[in-house]
């Protein structure tokens, strides 16, 4: 007999911290704006009304790296940025998680050359990639909810 | 060629005996190195060509003599007329002066051509890098600078890239 059938009607659950804390950090999970090329109009059509972002939780898109949780880097990585894009990331607060979104940002797509960085995992470390050129809105939400599961299955040992 | 554009390339041909050419309405001038800074003085002070539209080379490697060919095209906002200068330089590390004193906006193209193709402009005023990153080595642009930067990772090499790839951890 749980606490639920004694207490009725009260709106009483009982539920481990670990499942708490992670449906609350995946559930307003906000991503902070960084879109470099194509894929950002991509990323902006997901967060817009036909493809709604907003219904997972990711509600409002922070430029601040002080105020937002995740990073979705959208496009390609230049030699020059990839210095900026490190210490955007440090100065975000954990816990944190990046989306390598796209080709340019999971592995360089189309441009294996001396001015695009090969994959945005050799700056930061990524924990979803998405393939596409540019991925679809659905596709993006695809990689948010294999993110939200990713999440949900943290434990409490590896919590940073 | 309609009549200020005659008289460009016959004033140009006889100052200097540069080669000229033409094609339809475009007129392109062949300077020397020694002559480049009196050339283009000459076309904006005499022909009236204000605006420096765009500087920018060529790298005709492996053919060492000349290397690189300067671009210069130039603009007259009253004329509406355009005319171009192309400077051969030779070998590896040429030198040529800067128009930064005759046209302002040259600085930032000077600026392209140095981190690309390694001309050194004299009489610049800040000579950097302007695409790169300041440490970067070597210049981009020249035809013998490899053409892809990383093997392809493949199914039957994956294991062996994934390896020497440098992944951040944190």
């Amino acid at each position: 007999m749980g606490v639920e059938q004694k207490a009725g009607n009260l709106g009483v659950v009982t539920t481990t911290l670990e499942q708490v804390i992670n449906w609350s950090r995946t559930n307003s999970m906000w991503p902070m704006l960084f879109g470099l090329a194509c894929c950002a109009i991509e990323m902006m059509a997901a967060q817009a009304s036909n493809f709604d972002m907003s219904r997972f939780g990711m509600e409002l898109n922070r430029p601040s790296p002080r105020q937002s949780d995740l990073m979705i880097v959208a496009g390609r990585v230049s030699r020059k940025m990839a210095p900026v894009l490190r210490q955007l990331y440090d100065q975000m607060p954990d816990p944190k998680w990046v989306i390598a979104m796209g080709d340019c940002a999971s592995c360089g797509g189309i441009f294996n050359n001396y001015a695009i960085v090969q994959g945005v995992d050799e700056i930061v470390p990524v924990d979803i990639y998405v393939a596409g050129c540019p991925p679809r809105p659905e596709a993006l939400m695809h990689c948010v909810m294999s993110l939200h599961e990713k999440v949900k299955n943290e434990k409490l040992k590896t919590w940073s | 060629m309609d009549e200020k554009t005659t008289t460009v390339y016959e004033e140009m041909q006889q100052q200097f005996s540069a080669r000229v050419e033409t094609y339809g309405s475009e007129l392109v001038i062949y300077l020397d190195p020694e002559q480049y800074i009196e050339g283009i003085k000459t076309l904006k002070e005499d022909h009236g060509f204000n605006r420096l539209s765009d500087l920018t080379a060529v790298d005709y490697w492996p053919n060492e003599t000349p290397r690189f060919h300067l671009c210069v095209h130039l603009h007259s906002l009253t004329t509406m007329e355009r005319v171009s200068i192309r400077v051969p330089l030779n070998g590896n590390a040429p030198k040529i002066e800067s128009i930064e004193q005759l046209y302002t906006n040259a600085n930032w193209y000077e600026r392209e051509v140095w981190d690309l193709f390694g001309i050194h402009f004299e009489g610049h005023s800040d000579l950097r890098r302007i695409v790169m990153p300041a440490d970067w080595q070597g210049h981009p642009l020249r035809k013998d600078y490899p053409l892809g930067y990383e093997e392809v990772q493949f199914t039957f090499n994956f294991d062996q890239i994934d390896l020497k790839k440098s992944y951040a951890k944190e």
